[in-house]
């Protein structure tokens, strides 16, 4: 495992910091929440489509070099910092790795090339009710002969709002909550019988809650394995939630900077309010579990492109610790703002409420805590 | 022909293993038992006549202290060659040769800040454990505040004389030398510190042992009255010692970070999961049946993990020559509360079995952790208390500014 970047890896990390500083800071998200855009941002998509940030994980070639995990986690990250919504996470990271994990020759050759270039947008409709339940899948997808029925309802999909495709988790077999029967289906956003509506989230990023209604695909759309759907499915929502933990960092280390800026330069009693002892413990508490939080994300970045047998333990510790982190930093930056911390004119409240929404997808921390102690057999 | 590293390194492996497997006294590739750590100095009685010749051996190479330089009895090894030296240990699973502050703490401190004359003088013996060194910082009026230590130090023309009073003075019954902070100038605070070296024989020093919560007397309180000291045992510039003090505290928070305190993960003790199914019991599926103590021990297993990726984290981007900067309170901040939260845990897992003093009745490892649980306790006091490396962590690293 390493904890260092290469010197491509460095560069990719630079151009992302410097794209989110000068080209989707914080006050874009404002203005995208503003004119109702509900976090549809186009003409950022295709900037970030030209600096090449959809291919990260997707070689020029089959079998050719790319930057990895660890180099889309510094894209997520650089993201985070200033809260932008785009379709990197869902495009770029878990329909790739959907299709590079589970996808046939023929979807790889058809998609791939599309997501790298920007072209494609996708979204996960995985959940079905207001918790991460991965195998909890009630949705049917019936044989029909010449492919398959699906029927179903997904909720708070994330992108689903503005995606083209749609990856659908549903159930050939069993009863929801078994493993085996899960299948995935590629379903065209636009296919008939597809009702998307959208909803205007808390941290204004937006999702849609997708109804399948006797929507028909053909047995080419399956992605993996009839029935076998959880095995692509496992490691694509490891991935998904160490690459929200990345963003997650992002957030919290911005957060957590606007704070100590803040602390340095407000004063009260004549005195600077981070020379109280109070504030100062709170302020490298959070710095430690900063800290800690970073290794864990670096370790489970690095883990998936090494191939190492650890990642689901790696990736429950990443994402459960992230959300402890955004879930006090958020909080914090608030508290010590103060009164300018509940105006709406003042950042600390974004990052409060796109904390909420990062906490859940993926896997709450109690989720993940759950599965980590699973995993180590208690 | 080109200087290549890596053929050297293949010889040095394949001399050190055969050294190795030569010298390793069989008994010295077991596990370490509690009793068997040697601490060497005049006292050392060596329980395990093995382990005496195992340091004997170690310390006549240098390899207690691989990367020391040669002329002061260290092993003259380059970083990449203790790295090899390292690993062929942990390969024959080889028991430290030594545990001393010495090593740890003094030693480094005074190739730093030490004349000629004075490495010359006490680190060969440091390197083959010959003396036993003590810590004379803390005082019953400077805890926290350090630097508000009295012990007096007054130059008498040819020596100086001590005098004054050291508290959790780690293991000074059984030291031979003593590593002591005096006041060499009562009108200042800081710069009004000296660096001091003596003989704990010499007339006028006392030692004795404190009784803790745990049963152990690890500390001592040690009085000087009188104590002549020869003016070549002062290291750096009189009132000069606050700097060295400060360097030398960096070197124990980050052999306490690193190692770990004293008494974790002893011999025979479980993690706090295994005592709750054995304790507590299962569920159909194998989950712990109280579910808020699952999450609790989670909770702190991931913070044992996130810590220990981080320790990982450093070392890597150390060698790598990037700064890694003030870290050493955060670790040290974080293995208080980690140690601290683990032994909770323990106690709680091992419900009324955990609360074993002495005698018969009780599980042999319950009753260590009833005792390394009360020991914990120091781990957010000792060596700076959690709150003052909270202090540090605002005030060195995030720049927080002080109050007015």
């Amino acid at each position: 495992m390493t904890f260092l970047l290469t010197e491509d890896q460095e560069m990719l990390r630079d151009t992302a910091m410097a794209f989110a500083r000068d080209e989707m800071p914080v006050t874009r998200l404002r203005q995208l929440r503003d004119s109702g855009a509900n976090g549809v941002d186009a003409e950022t998509r295709q900037k970030l489509a030209e600096l090449g940030f959809f291919g990260v994980i997707i070689p020029d070639e089959p079998g050719g070099e790319h930057f990895g995990l660890v180099g889309l986690g510094q894209v997520l990250e650089a993201q985070g910092r200033t809260l932008a919504p785009t379709p990197v996470l869902q495009t770029a990271l878990i329909a790739a790795s959907a299709l590079q994990l589970g996808g046939s020759a023929e979807q790889q050759a058809e998609w791939l090339p599309k997501i790298a270039g920007g072209e494609a947008s996708f979204a996960l409709a995985l959940d079905e009710t207001a918790h991460f339940n991965p195998l909890g899948i009630a949705t049917e997808a019936e044989s029909n002969g010449q492919g398959y029925t699906l029927n179903g309802m997904k909720r708070y999909v994330p992108d689903a709002h503005h995606a083209d495709s749609l990856i659908v988790v549903a159930r050939t077999f069993g009863e929801a909550g078994d493993r085996h029967g899960l299948t995935l289906f590629l379903v065209p956003a636009d296919a008939k019988g597809v009702s998307i509506q959208a909803l205007h989230s808390v941290d204004s990023h937006g999702a849609a809650h997708v109804t399948l209604e006797d929507v028909m695909v053909p047995e080419s759309a399956i992605i993996g394995a009839l029935d076998k759907g959880a095995d692509v499915l496992e490691p694509v929502l490891d991935r998904a939630a160490i690459g929200q933990a990345a963003e997650m960092l992002g957030s919290a280390d911005a957060a957590f900077e606007m704070t100590l800026e803040y602390l340095n330069s407000r004063k009260q009693f004549g005195q600077l309010i981070g020379s109280f002892q109070s504030l100062q413990h709170r302020a490298a508490k959070m710095f430690t579990e900063l800290e800690l939080t970073r290794s864990c994300i670096s370790a489970a970045l690095s883990a998936v492109d090494e191939g190492k047998p650890n990642v689901a333990e790696l990736a429950s510790l990443a994402k459960a610790r992230a959300s402890e982190l955004v879930h006090l930093v958020s909080n914090e930056c608030v508290q010590m703002h103060g009164g300018i911390g509940m105006t709406d004119d003042a950042d600390p409240g974004l990052y409060m409420k796109r904390a909420r929404v990062q906490e859940a997808l993926y896997g709450s921390a109690s989720w993940h805590r759950d599965r980590y102690a699973r995993l180590a057999g208690y | 022909m080109a200087y290549d590293e890596s053929v050297d390194l293949e010889q040095f492996r394949a001399q050190t293993r055969e050294w190795l497997e030569e010298n390793c006294p069989p008994s010295m590739r077991t596990p370490m038992k509690d009793d068997e750590i040697v601490w060497g100095g005049k006292r050392e009685k060596f329980k395990n006549p093995e382990a005496k010749l195992w340091l004997e051996r170690m310390g006549e190479k240098g390899w207690t202290s691989p990367e020391w330089p040669a002329k002061y009895g260290g092993g003259g090894l380059s970083r990449a060659q203790n790295r090899v030296l390292q690993e062929e240990l942990r390969r024959i699973k080889a028991r430290p040769a030594l545990f001393s502050f010495g090593l740890w703490m003094f030693g480094p401190a005074l190739l730093e800040f030490g004349n000629e004359e004075q490495k010359l003088r006490f680190i060969p013996d440091i390197v083959k454990g010959k003396t036993r060194w003590c810590q004379g910082y803390s005082e019953p009026g400077a805890g926290s505040d350090l630097a508000d230590l009295q012990t007096r130090c007054e130059d008498k023309g040819d020596h100086y004389l001590i005098n004054g009073q050291k508290v959790w003075t780690s293991y000074a019954d059984k030291a031979d030398w003593i590593f002591c902070l005096v006041r060499t100038d009562t009108s200042v605070k800081h710069e009004g510190i000296s660096f001091i070296l003596f003989d704990m024989e010499s007339p006028g020093v006392e030692a004795r042992p404190i009784l803790l919560i745990s049963g152990e007397s690890p500390f001592c309180e040690t009085f000087f009255t009188d104590v002549k000291v020869p003016k070549d045992q002062l290291v750096g510039e009189v009132n000069g010692g606050w700097q060295i003090a400060k360097r030398l505290l960096q070197f124990e928070r980050s052999s306490i970070s690193a190692g770990g305190f004293g008494g974790t993960g002893g011999s025979g003790i479980l993690g706090p999961e295994e005592y709750a199914k054995m304790h507590i019991g299962t569920d159909s599926e194998g989950r712990l049946i109280d579910g808020d103590l699952r999450g609790r021990i989670t909770d702190h297993k991931m913070y044992a993990k996130a810590f220990n990726l981080t320790v990982q984290r450093q070392a890597e981007q150390a060698k790598a020559g990037q700064q890694v900067g003030h870290t050493a309170s955060i670790l040290k901040y974080g293995a208080a509360k980690m140690n601290q939260d683990r032994h909770e845990l323990l106690v709680e897992a091992l419900g009324t079995e955990g609360l074993g003093w002495e005698g018969e009745g009780f599980d042999p490892s319950a009753k260590k952790v009833t005792r390394q649980w009360l020991r914990s306790k120091g781990n957010s006091i000792e060596g700076g208390t959690s709150e003052i490396n909270l202090n540090v962590i605002s005030k060195r690293v995030l720049g927080l500014k002080d109050h007015k």
